[in-house]
């Protein structure tokens, strides 16, 4: 196999790359979406179906107001993205540590882990937003927004870690060895050259989580605070047509879809640097 | 003279497994010493010991007049002046030759970059390695990699290397520049624990010859004795198997 095979193979959706390879595609997924759409737009509801989920006259009056509070949810998954980062990558280097000293820490990491991954996320969402406020502390913020932001955090911090953990304990130990037997630190052999291998690998799955974080937002609706899903909620009460959810939902499917390609990129970027001669 | 390197009745076992059962072993300045014996004979723990990768359960390693496995050691700082060299190379794949051979000199030492990477264009640069420098390991020959391994092992100017089997994990055709380099730092008076299979090697660089069996330092002597006249029946026994296989 030659070098090009190798770059072009894995990240691409088409093998192969030949123009014959190219066409049958083409034919073979014309033929299978007109079968499909046939299907629905001659089933026997499908003209109610069309008026109450894809009404165009609703499209054009709801779009923007979705929109509009659709930014919520992009800024609360923004900053939730960031410290969970943080976060799940202290929490899993601290679960990492060896030796029994460590162990109250591991231990601590373990049953967070174990209580915030399994916890329905709607349910912490209810308790924080609910929970928090209820308690009157003074110098606690009891801005619904804010207090169910937290619980995603606390959440996906949970699952993020182990997403880190499982990269860091990927790289297989000779490489700590080989790091410590240059006089590096327990601590530098983690920062420069445990971490690096292991978070090129986790981009992928670290994506998947944040995506389910991304649709996740939509759960603040219950406190009643109004972004995409909220907003789409009361259009819908009051339109009695449901053409406000698909608009919600266009826009979740819609910023997840750009996230995809740039994790494909960042993998075949790294793999491209790795394999061919590093000159960037 | 402080010798270079002694071990003092090595104890080290995994679980009931006796891996090393009282090693006394001496290493003088400059002095290039060859460890034979089969697989699982110790070699590679009494190496990864003496570097301080594995914890002894009981006994006394010196390197350079320091005890280095008493309490308290800073490990980091032994583990500078000691460079190993390991069978699988263990390259740090995410970085560039002269970021590979860098890394220590930076981090440890504090070299600033500029300084270390002059450094290490000028060790790269005497194992034929300079036109590398940019490369990643995934491109490397097995033999070049091995060479880089070597490099980043020296990069730290340590006064004592350990060589784990290095070119047991190499096509047949690529052992010859490795072992060139190794002969090479031995006529530089590099002071070299050597763990081998390549009795060729050991025959022409060695200026002893140590035989470990299940733990023990069985026989050591100078090669040109070792290899024609060994006194112990296990080591003739280990050497008869060796020339069965053709490889002396």
């Amino acid at each position: 196999m030659d070098e090009d095979d190798k770059g072009a193979g894995r990240g691409s959706l088409i093998l192969g790359g030949a123009a014959r390879n190219v066409s049958v595609a083409m034919v073979s997924t014309i033929v299978v979406f007109s079968t499909l759409a046939l299907v629905v737009v001659n089933s026997a509801g499908w003209a109610k179906v069309k008026t109450t989920f894809f009404n165009p006259h609703q499209f054009h009056t709801y779009a923007w107001p979705v929109a509009h509070a659709f930014v919520l949810n992009i800024k609360i998954a923004v900053v939730a993205e960031l410290v969970i980062l943080v976060l799940a990558l202290a929490l899993a280097v601290l679960r990492s540590l060896p030796g029994p000293v460590f162990f109250p820490i591991r231990a601590m990491a373990i049953v967070y882990t174990d209580l915030f991954r399994g916890v329905p996320t709607i349910l912490l969402v209810y308790l924080f937003g609910f929970g928090v406020p209820a308690l009157a502390l003074s110098h606690v913020p009891n801005s619904p927004t804010y207090l169910a932001t937290v619980a995603l955090i606390m959440v996906y911090t949970a699952y993020v870690s182990e997403v880190y953990r499982s990269g860091i304990e990927s790289v297989h130990p000779s490489q700590d060895a080989a790091a410590r037997s240059l006089g590096l630190s327990r601590w530098q052999a983690m920062k420069t050259v445990i971490l690096p291998q292991a978070v090129r690998r986790v981009i992928p799955p670290l994506l998947n989580d944040f995506i389910g974080l991304q649709k996740d937002t939509a759960l603040i609706s219950v406190l009643g605070v109004v972004e995409a899903l909220q907003q789409a909620n009361l259009a819908s009460e009051a339109e009695f047509n449901y053409t406000p959810y698909v608009i919600a939902g266009l826009f979740f499917v819609a910023i997840t879809i750009p996230q995809a390609r740039l994790t494909d990129w960042l993998i075949n970027r790294d793999r491209g640097r790795q394999m061919a001669g590093g000159r960037m | 003279m402080t010798p270079a390197l002694v071990c003092e009745k090595v104890h080290k076992s995994f679980g009931k497994l006796n891996v090393l059962n009282g090693i006394d072993l001496s290493l003088d300045e400059h002095e290039v010493v060859c460890l034979i014996g089969a697989s699982g004979s110790g070699k590679s723990t009494l190496l990864r010991c003496i570097n301080l990768l594995e914890p002894i359960d009981s006994g006394r390693i010196t390197v350079a007049g320091r005890t280095v496995t008493a309490r308290g050691v800073d490990v980091n700082e032994v583990r500078k002046g000691i460079g190993i060299v390991f069978q699988a190379f263990n390259l740090f794949p995410h970085m560039s030759v002269l970021k590979n051979v860098t890394l220590a000199p930076r981090k440890v030492m504090g070299m600033s970059r500029s300084d270390a990477e002059h450094e290490a264009m000028r060790l790269l640069e005497q194992f034929g390695l300079a036109d590398k420098r940019d490369e990643y390991p995934d491109r490397l020959s097995g033999g070049q990699q091995q060479r880089v391994a070597i490099v980043r092992a020296l990069a730290t100017k340590p006064q004592l290397m350990l060589f784990d089997e290095v070119t047991s994990a190499l096509d047949p055709e690529l052992v010859a520049e490795v072992l060139g380099v190794i002969r090479g730092l031995a006529h530089g008076g590099m002071t070299m624990l050597i763990a081998t299979h390549e009795m060729g090697f050991a025959r022409d660089v060695a200026s002893r010859v140590c035989f470990l069996d299940a733990g023990v330092l069985l026989e050591q002597g100078p090669p040109e004795q070792f290899f024609s006249d060994p006194k112990e029946e296990r080591t003739r026994q280990f050497l008869q198997r060796i020339i069965e296989a053709g490889r002396l």
